[in-house]
């Protein structure tokens, strides 16, 4: 029995495990590994025997990083902010209010969510370039919401839809307009599916590469993906530890959320599946 | 004394549904309507047109689409494009319904196992793209290093340098990415099954195996169409892993539609016939979009 356990459960969890943080590990290793190792032919590639920072203070002091950085930041938490706001407001309309078109409102969410970035980024140029919105980074923050506002959206009618109406009633009744329902009884309770869809838009907004990739251009208004593929990546010189210092320090603030709000990842990614 | 009734009028209608809900609805409503809605239809508009960045173009008709049919790289594009998303599909909906029942289980340290396995999916996939990029280095790949090692070959693999290959490649990266997201999908679909169901099917008498085939997989169908419509519209429409890791090459060998959009859109400034490859997408995700509503529906 407790062979077979080996067999049947811990050997196939450690090689999922291994095949799936392997890159990961070789990320940190390759960040830290100085220069003659990372070439050398004949040193193990698994482990590093002089360990440095140098690549991570090269990328800090010597290139554009820290800028693409706080532009990453900024960009996500703008987008977030802007799509949790509309998606929230749609989502209770939907969810709590009967008007004409609602029940088309809620399909036509669904099916933007799937509309893909890639259909859409060549007429998006062009419209930014002529509405003079190219190579700016407010410019992200509304493009940002194409995909944003329908997952988030979809994500709070779902956890809406599962809050009591007699609350609502009682509070109807008390005298309360519907704009007092949803800022006063609603939105405390709907705090748990807020953080979800705020740690996703978070999460999605700092993960994007195509829009920014097509729509900045100049060095100082580039986010963290695009930086390290475009200004890091010149002809065939490719300087490893520095590109794998910034992919490192890139996935720590999604990986830093993530590990704080698990379960909410969880449960968010459930309900939108399922609802 | 006006203004007092018309601010009364206007905070009465407020608190009317049929008031309120479009005007709660409008702001979400506007940004997709501008940058969504209207660029779909745009984009298809552009298909038809020889615009350029800078040039607003001309009506062509099917021209772009002519050209592309007897464009030996749209060709491969296209091969390369079923080829990535069938062969990942495949893998990751089987590997991440292993990874969920495996991890489905209680065992010392689940619940670590449980969130590390989502990080791929987590992270950045460039990020994570740039990584399998160097680990599929030529020259410096530990993979060349282990089997050099193990005295399996001479010379080291160039990964990236030969088509096959470097499909291969990226095959196994798309999967390693999508893995996550069918096991997470799965884990939640088998913890939503009433453990009386499992119970009986035990009490009287099937294995382990039959269980599985004649009670939870039937129960899981639903949701395997909706992972694997979600996953299937992903993959299709995929740049971000291939763009970084092969670039389209080598010569031209790996490119997916949208990497083929992006290339001759934007670096090669021809809009229009970016537009039209990117069209090539459009009937599968009308299919899909279609098979997801109705799975939908019937969940509902």
């Amino acid at each position: 029995m407790r062979r077979s356990r080996w067999f049947t459960l811990y050997i196939p969890v450690i090689l999922f495990l291994v095949f799936l943080l392997f890159p990961f590990y070789w990320m940190v290793l390759t960040s830290i590994k100085p220069n003659n190792e990372l070439v050398s032919t004949t040193a193990n590639p698994f482990w590093v025997r002089h360990p440095t920072f140098s690549h991570i203070l090269y990328l800090l002091r010597e290139t554009s990083y820290p800028r693409w950085f706080w532009n990453t930041m900024a960009v996500a938490a703008g987008a977030t902010v802007v799509s949790v706001v509309a998606s929230y407001l749609a989502a209770f309309a939907i969810a709590r209010l009967r008007f004409r078109g609602s029940e088309g409102l809620s399909l036509g969410i669904y099916l933007a969510y799937l509309v893909p970035p890639a259909i859409l980024f060549i007429p998006l140029a062009d419209i930014l370039l002529k509405l003079r919105m190219f190579d700016r980074l407010w410019s992200l923050v509304l493009v940002y919401t194409t995909f944003l506002i329908p997952f988030c959206t979809w994500l709070l009618i779902g956890y809406l839809k599962n809050i009591p109406v007699e609350l609502e009633e009682a509070a109807r009744i008390d005298g309360a307009s519907r704009l007092q329902v949803m800022t006063q009884i609603i939105l405390p309770l709907s705090v748990p599916g807020i953080i979800s869809a705020t740690i996703f838009a978070f999460t999605l907004s700092w993960n994007e590469y195509l829009y920014a990739l097509v729509f900045m251009s100049s060095p100082e208004n580039k986010t963290v993906p695009v930086g390290l593929t475009t200004e890091l990546i010149r002809g065939d010189l490719y300087q490893w530890g520095p590109l794998m210092a910034g992919a490192l320090l890139g996935t720590l603030p999604v990986v830093a959320i993530y590990f704080f709000f698990v379960e909410y990842y969880v449960s968010g990614l459930a309900g939108a599946l399922k609802e | 004394m006006r203004a007092g009734s018309l601010f009364r009028g206007f905070s009465e209608r407020l608190d009317r549904s049929r008031w309120l809900g479009p005007l709660l609805t409008s702001p979400a409503l506007l940004l997709l309507a501008i940058f969504l809605a209207y660029p779909l239809f745009l984009g298809v508009w552009l298909g038809f047109t020889n615009a350029k960045i800078g040039w607003p173009g001309r009506w062509i008709g099917l021209e772009n689409y002519r050209l592309l049919f007897s464009d030996p790289v749209f060709r491969i594009t296209a091969f390369n494009t079923v080829l990535y998303t069938g062969v990942t599909v495949v893998f990751k909906l089987t590997l991440g319904l292993t990874l969920a029942l495996l991890l489905n289980q209680r065992f010392p340290g689940y619940r670590l196992a449980r969130s590390l396995m989502l990080l791929p999916w987590i992270v950045p996939t460039v990020l994570s793209a740039i990584a399998w990029w160097w680990i599929l280095d030529p020259q410096f790949s530990f993979i060349n290093w282990s089997l050099e090692r193990l005295g399996l070959i001479d010379q080291g693999i160039n990964f990236l340098g030969d088509e096959w290959l470097a499909r291969a490649s990226l095959i196994v990266a798309n999967i390693w990415r999508g893995i996550p997201f069918f096991a997470i999908g799965f884990l939640a679909g088998l913890q939503a099954i009433p453990k009386e169901l499992l119970e009986a099917a035990r009490v009287d008498g099937a294995s382990p195996w039959q269980t599985f085939w004649h009670v939870t997989w039937p129960l899981l169908l639903p949701l395997t169409t909706i992972l694997t419509t979600f996953s299937t519209i992903w993959t299709f429409t995929d740049f971000q892993l291939v763009w970084v890791i092969t670039r389209g090459g080598p010569a031209n060998a790996t490119h997916l539609f949208v990497t083929l959009a992006y290339q001759r859109a934007i670096p090669g400034g021809a809009l229009g016939e970016g537009a039209a490859i990117a069209a090539f997408t459009l009937p599968l995700l009308l299919l899909l979009s279609w098979a997801a509503l109705r799975a939908l529906r019937r969940q509902l």
